[in-house]
């Protein structure tokens, strides 16, 4: 009796909340992965159950290899990016500046702004226009005298464009997770290097990085989730085209466009997928760690 | 612990959106709630009218109908975003939850056929016999809007696809005499401009570049063939239209770089930076309006237009109308609204000010001026084509895949590819 009465308050408590994910997240993703296997590609047909037939027939449209290699592209340049730059950051940090707080404020302050938002500026910023009609960084280009470009209308290199303003949201918030990295080191780990000879950058290769190696996997983990789904940041700067064509915005098209909700639901399940190809090793490995300490 | 506030915060944010998705305009507040046991009864009307211009149309033809229906309030539901993307997806979800608005807003003719294929829609026929639509509307109009001899939805306006904008100056220094009455003269008209080192044609994001290729095929095809095109059974991989696309590739060869959207493109044949445009006419507002909403150009000086190269004659149309969901909570009222759209009173009291032209035949020709009385006269006169972009030609999974076609086409140039794919379009979705 006693017993329960320690953990039923506790459950009643996360009750609500276990039931809403049950529902809403699993039972919907349970259910999407339903309707991926169905052939139901208009809005009235019932849909038969058809197996993976959807997720093959993708792969024969000129549209899907695009998106995918877009994201991959994203992916790279947006997790590279953030990767060195917030670690660049919390590097300078480390080594102690004055005003160390507002710098920290102010170069984690672009995530609390919305990719929309985000976006909508960077769109200005990122405009192709060359020569006397370039605006954004085109003008600034040209008066500093650096060569024009195309930004995320270049056929080859777009994504990767599309990547900066990204990197310029996300930055500062790896940059705090390292900064934390960084200050977990205790100093006389560090010191004990420096009495046995290595130098300063001997200190950070072989003491300080191998110790961040926890705080690198979460952040590629977190980099990494946010760049497969991208949606919102690609739509506020160009809306739905191909030219800058991911699967979240070809999902958006496929349900909302062409009314194929089997494609849509498709789709989906690729990024899911995806994801969990970043995150469930992660799971797994964080587990076991937790166990073995 | 931390995921069941985010679950509450979830559920208020949640709640917050859903009131303000209902909210509509902010002069919302003060009515009676829906379904309340208020004496006046409230007729939700759903458009994406809310920019300059569209916006001041509704309120012209809601005050008509609050004078006509004393009984009724009028709920504006519309939600915000060019050519109504953002209000489709809510209209979609609110059909699938069947809690349909009274009456919405949706371009006639096929991708209207969406929502009937679905049984979203009642059809209007016993309210065009009562009001005698038929004869007030031109009957080639009738004929692409109906689907199976029934049809459901009022038009309000008509907008013209196939205009060719351009700048009489860079013209002139280009040493082209007037508009380009073919695609072969509009060819060569494009070359001297570039001669001269201006953009020979503004080109906007990907759309816009459908929106060229549909007067492109008009004006290559011809406005039967092009008609024809629509058709059960057409013939997407014939030789004309290999000609037609090849013609296409050539003038998209003339483009300058892509632009956000149509306005900053048509902005560039307004500032003199660009020769020529193929835009709808809701460019002529653009470009004539005063400076808030528009660039405050001279017409005829500043900015001049003609029908599209090779398309004189023919209307390539586009209407935005409004239906009679199945379910609506307030019919009766819905059918006022309807009444009042399709009333000369009505149309003449929107178009105007949203800057197109009735779909009636016996408007009051003195309000149209300009652009407009030449709009005008060609609707009376000229012959029909329906427009894809815009919805009249092709239902939404169609022009879904003629808008991916495009845009791979323009990274890919390959025209034996555009076509296969639209053919393929064609096949997949001809009603």
């Amino acid at each position: 009796m006693s017993r329960v009465r320690t953990w039923l308050p506790g459950l009643l408590l996360v009750a609500p909340s276990i039931v809403a994910i049950g529902v809403f997240v699993y039972g919907m993703l349970g259910w999407n992965f339903r309707l991926a296997m169905t052939d139901k590609h208009d809005e009235v047909s019932e849909g038969r159950f058809v197996g993976l037939e959807n997720f093959i027939s993708l792969w024969d449209q000129p549209r899907w290899h695009i998106s995918v290699n877009h994201a991959i592209m994203f992916t790279i340049a947006f997790v590279l990016g953030a990767l060195v730059l917030g670690w660049f950051l919390a590097f300078l940090m480390e080594k102690g500046i004055r005003g160390e707080g507002t710098f920290r404020a102010i170069y984690l302050f672009p995530m609390a702004v919305s990719f929309v938002a985000t976006g909508i500026v960077w769109r200005w910023l990122m405009n192709s226009g060359m020569e006397e009609r370039a605006v954004g960084f085109n003008r600034l280009f040209d008066a500093i005298g650096l060569p024009q470009w195309q930004w995320f209308r270049d056929p080859d290199w777009g994504m990767a464009a599309m990547a900066l303003p990204a990197i310029w949201q996300m930055s500062g918030y790896v940059m705090a997770l390292f900064l934390a990295g960084f200050r977990g080191v205790p100093e006389e780990l560090r010191e004990a290097a420096r009495v046995d000879g290595c130098t300063e950058w001997g200190v950070y290769r072989h003491v300080v990085l191998p110790l961040l190696r926890p705080v690198t996997l979460s952040a590629l983990i977190i980099l990494g989730h946010i760049s497969l789904k991208v949606f919102d940041l690609i739509v506020a700067v160009s809306g739905k085209q191909i030219i800058t064509d991911v699967p979240a915005v070809f999902m958006w098209v496929a349900v909302f466009d062409s009314h194929d909700p089997a494609k849509g639901a498709t789709i989906a399940s690729y990024i899911v997928l995806s994801v969990a190809v970043f995150v469930i090793p992660y799971l797994i490995w964080s587990v076991r760690r937790e166990r073995r300490s | 612990m931390r995921s069941r506030w985010t679950a509450a915060a979830a559920a208020v944010m949640a709640g917050v959106l859903s009131l303000s998705a209902c909210g509509g305009g902010g002069d919302q507040a003060a009515q009676p709630s829906p379904g309340g046991g208020d004496a006046k009864k409230q007729v939700e009307v759903f458009s994406w009218w809310t920019g300059p211009g569209e916006a001041d149309g509704l309120q012209a033809m809601r005050k008509i109908f609050e004078q006509q229906n004393p009984s009724y309030t009028f709920f504006d539901a519309a939600v915000a975003g060019g050519s109504g993307d953002k209000a489709k997806a809510l209209l979609q979800s609110k059909l699938q939850a069947d809690t349909p608005p009274d009456t919405f807003q949706g371009h006639a003719g096929a991708e209207l056929q969406g929502y009937i294929k679905a049984g979203d829609l009642e059809e209007l026929n016993s309210l065009y016999d009562e009001l005698k639509l038929k004869d007030v509307f031109p009957p080639q109009l009738i004929e692409q809007i109906s689907v199976q001899g029934k049809i459901y939805s009022v038009p309000v306006n008509i907008h013209r696809s196939n205009v060719l904008w351009f700048n009489p100056a860079v013209l002139e220094e280009a040493g082209v005499a007037g508009a380009p009455k073919t695609l072969e003269e509009f060819v060569a008209a494009l070359e001297k401009v570039k001669a001269k080192g201006k953009i020979p044609l503004s080109v906007g994001s990907e759309w816009t570049v459908t929106h060229l290729l549909e007067s492109v095929l008009l004006g290559s095809l011809g406005t039967d063939a092009y008609n024809a095109l629509f058709k059960p059974g057409a013939d997407w991989n014939s030789p004309q239209v290999t000609r037609a696309l090849e013609q296409f590739k050539t003038i998209l060869s003339y483009a300058g770089d892509p632009q956000d959207d149509w306005q900053p493109a048509a902005k560039q044949v307004a500032d003199g930076e660009a020769a020529f445009n193929i835009m709808g006419d809701w460019a002529y507002g653009y470009f004539h309006n005063p400076p808030e909403g528009g660039l405050g150009k001279q017409s005829k000086t500043d900015f001049d237009w003609a029908p599209a190269p090779g398309t004189e004659g023919t209307y390539l149309w586009l209407s935005d109308s409004f239906t009679l969901p199945k379910g609506a909570k307030n019919r009766d009222g819905a059918l006022a609204w309807l009444k009042v759209a399709a009333s000369k009173e009505g149309q003449d009291a929107f178009n105007p000010k949203k800057g197109s032209i009735p779909a009636r035949k016996d408007a009051d020709q003195s309000l149209y001026t300009d652009y407009l009385a030449d709009a005008l006269k060609d609707w009376s006169g000229d012959k029909l084509a329906g427009s894809i972009q815009h919805g009249v030609a092709v239902n939404q999974p169609w022009l879904a895949a003629v808008n991916e076609a495009v845009g791979l086409f323009m990274g890919t140039k390959d025209v034996p590819a555009l076509q296969k794919a639209l053919a393929e379009a064609a096949q997949a979705n001809a009603q």
